[in-house]
């Protein structure tokens, strides 16, 4: 699944970030492979979200989030 | 001359390193609590030990040395033109205790570059909260490094750090890891066409556009021939590097860093949850936007019914004093009257900036941009876009520098296009003696209906902003890449310190540059109100006795008669009545409109310009406010400034582009002459016609 897909107060990891419409930016905040992310809090029409990615809190929009893969733990 | 030792402070946004800059170099530069505070080089010195002296940089955050604004450019531009003069002899890589792992990234990007490194850990009081220990004799080891662990907060570690920075020989430039095995054959092509430039340095260069001094550009020309990569693939390598780059930081704080997670707290995320909520989010922000602007006014009438009635004493005690002639006449009226035009709005200005302030340090800021975001994309904006409108209530100089961290060139542009909009401190003396005059007093809810108009006025301000953000947003043709991220850094107290200098910096600005502009102009409209030519002002005397001699006028009256005859005829009345015409139809008349005519140097310069006009040839000691209330209108009778002249007046304001300074930055911003050109044509025309409509409508 996506991140975009993730609901509120949910968890995940992080499995594949390859796309290039990830900017590099959003990697180097922390956004790899193998990382946790939880999303904390979304705003109207789930955009931006707002998520604590192992620690490094920060909010993008779901443009981008629909690019970041991820899956959860009872997948 | 002994050497002086270049020292760049370097790291991601809101780390510390403005906090570091000011404790070395005891300047006070700016700090706050959102990334992107700092957008520009700043330079000070530092004296270390043995009579040594550094030069320090301060320079803007960067998350890595990857640009993807124009702050961070600078960064990388720095360090990649050997040929600068504020190239780094010493890079001070300043990190953040509960960020360490992410922070080192850049760390090893400029290990790579061989410029000798200290890393300093800032924060260090918050890692007991955290639950954070540190092995720092492994952290150096294995960094290849020598570590600093300090807190600016609790002045600690910061004559270890110049220690460090005194013995900077010693420090080894070895880097921490060999990024060119994410494609071997690569770099090694590389090596070989290039063979004297430093391997790393030439990938940054291939990597992305960097804007390079002439010599350096000869050097690098080649390099434009050597991307045999397609961008995509080049975009995968440093996806590749920055992987690499990770696992090598995590190994190294496996054993270097313990997170003891029971020990950590995070009040961050509880508050979150209620503080970027859908609803109570908007609402505490509501709240939050109403409480400012009911203590601006509930807090500062009383500071400046004081200021008033001071300045209006001190101009009759000058004149009483003080022996008759020219002279103490223009510093009684010309100078004293305009500067208390400008002295009196001091205490609303400070509680302004006093909030701005708060609202920055705390780190709410950030969570604003994340409510708005979605909202101002409607409008061309982005998220970010919010920081600027906002701060730009205070003033649009640095509020226009404030966008260099928006990623999008186009949402950049259009932001700078419209945060002249946004109601700034300027703005506000004109407001607030206008709404003295023409609202009533009274409440609603506990709100004094004044307090409500000036926050309309802020939101009309506002309004305008986004709403001429749409409609350039359809107009202007401009493909840019857009993306977002914005980081949600913790919730701190604001320090009273960090405060308390911003406010009085920047008062002390605002009073300051203001204070210039206005004594010049208050001089040179004494001399025109003064001086006039021909009979009609050098025989008023004897031509307003002569007309009045039937009429047995008091000696008052007549003398009050021959004054404002002189006036009407003195240089700046003859000016005055030329350009009525196209006053009149918005109710104001030729005093005003010498005012506005002033106001387009700065518009704070209304209220000193009007208070001028009218103290030349009064005798009573009067304040600003009260002669502005006496003004009748030459026409129609009745007070000048009435509801509907008001109303025109304020919204005149509130649209038109009346400051030489914005227009300077706009054109160094954008450079071109172009925009900052539009913005003074169209806000003004626009201003215009919208204060033309509502005199016509109201009167
Ligand atoms: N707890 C704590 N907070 C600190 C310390 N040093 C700085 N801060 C706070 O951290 C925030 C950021 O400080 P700045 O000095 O503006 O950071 P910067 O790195 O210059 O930020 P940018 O210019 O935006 O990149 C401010 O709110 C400071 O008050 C410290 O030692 N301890
Ligand atoms: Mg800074």
């Amino acid at each position: 699944m996506t991140l975009a897909e993730l609901k509120r107060g949910q968890q995940g990891t992080i499995t594949d970030v390859s796309s290039i419409h990830i900017p590099l930016k959003l990697l180097e905040m922390g956004c790899l492979p193998g990382n946790l992310v939880e999303l904390v809090q979304v705003a109207p029409f789930a955009d931006p979200m707002y998520l604590n990615i192992n620690g490094t809190h920060l909010a993008i929009r779901k443009e981008t989030a629909i690019h970041i893969i991820i899956e959860t733990a009872h997948e | 001359m002994s050497k002086q030792i270049n020292v760049a402070l370097i790291g991601n946004p809101n780390t510390g390193k403005t906090s570091v800059f000011n404790a070395l170099t005891g300047l006070n530069q700016k700090v706050g609590n959102y990334p992107g505070i700092t957008v520009e080089k700043k330079e000070g010195i530092c004296k270390l030990p043995r009579g040594v002296k550094a030069h320090i940089i301060d320079l803007p955050g960067t998350y890595s040395l990857n640009a993807s604004s124009l702050d961070e450019n600078v960064v990388i531009e720095l360090l990649l033109n050997k040929n600068d003069k504020d190239y780094p002899d010493l890079a001070v890589v300043v990190s953040d205790v509960e960020n360490l792992k992410r922070n080192l990234l850049l760390f090893t990007q400029i290990k790579d570059l061989k410029i000798p490194t200290i890393l300093v850990i800032n924060m260090s009081d918050r890692m007991a909260y955290k639950g954070i220990s540190l092995d720092i004799d492994y952290l150096e080891q294995e960094l290849k490094t020598k570590i600093a662990l300090i807190s600016t907060r609790k002045n600690k570690g910061i004559n270890e750090l110049k220690e460090l920075i005194t013995h900077f020989k010693e420090l080894s430039t070895e880097p921490c890891l060999d990024a060119s095995t994410i494609d071997k054959a690569y770099f090694e092509n590389l090596r070989k066409a290039f063979p004297n430039q430093l391997l790393y340095k030439l990938w940054l260069v291939i990597t992305q556009d960097v804007n390079f001094g002439k010599t350096d550009r000869k050097t690098f020309e080649a390099v434009e021939d050597f991307k045999t990569k397609s961008k995509t693939d080049l975009k995968r390598l440093q996806q590749k590097e920055t992987i690499k780059r990770y696992q090598f930081i995590n190994e190294t704080l496996k054993l270097g860093q313990t997170i003891d997670l029971k020990s950590a707290k995070d009040l961050r995320i509880k508050l979150d949850r209620i503080l970027t909520h859908k609803v109570w989010g908007y609402l505490i922000f509501g709240v939050i936007l109403l409480t400012i602007f009911q203590a601006i006014y509930d807090w500062s009438s009383i500071p400046m019914d004081f200021i008033d009635s001071s300045f209006a004493s001190l101009s009759e005690w000058t004149k009483n004093t003080l022996p008759e002639g020219a002279f103490t006449n223009l510093l009684a009226e010309g100078i004293i009257s305009g500067l208390g035009g400008i002295v009196i709005f001091i205490p609303q200005i400070a509680f302004l900036f006093l909030f701005i302030s708060i609202l920055e340090e705390s780190g709410y800021m950030s969570r604003v941009v994340f409510l708005m975001d979605r909202i101002m994309r409607r409008f061309g904006l982005s998220g970010k876009s919010v920081v600027p409108l906002i701060s730009g209530t205070a003033c649009a100089i640095p509020a226009i520098m404030a966008t260099r961290n928006i990623e999008s060139w186009k949402e950049r542009l259009i932001t700078i296009l419209v945060t002249p909009f946004t109601t700034c401190s300027a703005r506000l003396p004109v407001y607030l003696i206008i709404i003295a005059l023409v609202i009533p007093e009274g409440r609603i809810l506990g709100l004094s209906y004044q307090a409500l108009t000036l926050m309309l006025l802020y939101l009309i301000g506002f309004g305008a902003a986004v709403g001429s953000a749409w409609i350039l947003n359809k107009i202007l043709k401009i493909k840019s890449k857009s993306f977002f991220v914005v980081e949600m850094p913790n919730y701190k107290l604001p320090l009273f310190k960090n405060v308390a200098l911003t406010v009085l910096e920047k008062t002390k600005a605002f009073v300051f540059g203001a204070g210039k502009i206005i004594l010049a102009i208050s001089i040179v409209l004494w001399f025109l109100a003064s001086y006039g030519p021909g009979d009609n002002f050098n025989n008023a005397e004897s031509i307003v006795t002569e007309k009045f001699a039937s009429e047995n006028l008091p000696e008052d009256e007549l003398n009050e008669k021959i004054e404002s005859h002189k006036l009407e005829h003195s240089f700046i009345g003859i000016a005055g009545h030329a350009i009525e015409p196209a006053i009149r139809p918005l109710g104001y008349d030729w005093k005003i409109g010498i005012a506005i005519v002033s106001s387009f140097a700065a518009r704070e310069v209304f209220v000193g310009t009007l208070a001028t006009i009218y103290s030349v040839g009064s005798d009573e000691e009067e304040t600003i406010k009260n002669r502005m209330a006496g003004e009748v209108n030459p026409i129609l009778g009745g007070p000048l400034f009435n509801f509907a002249s008001g109303i025109s007046l304020l919204l005149f304001y509130a649209f038109a582009m009346q400051c030489m300074s914005t227009l300077a930055v706009v054109k160094k911003e954008t450079n071109s002459w172009k925009w900052p050109m539009y913005q003074l044509v169209i806000m003004s025309g626009f201003a215009y016609i919208v204060a033309l409509i509502a005199y016509q409508v109201l009167k």
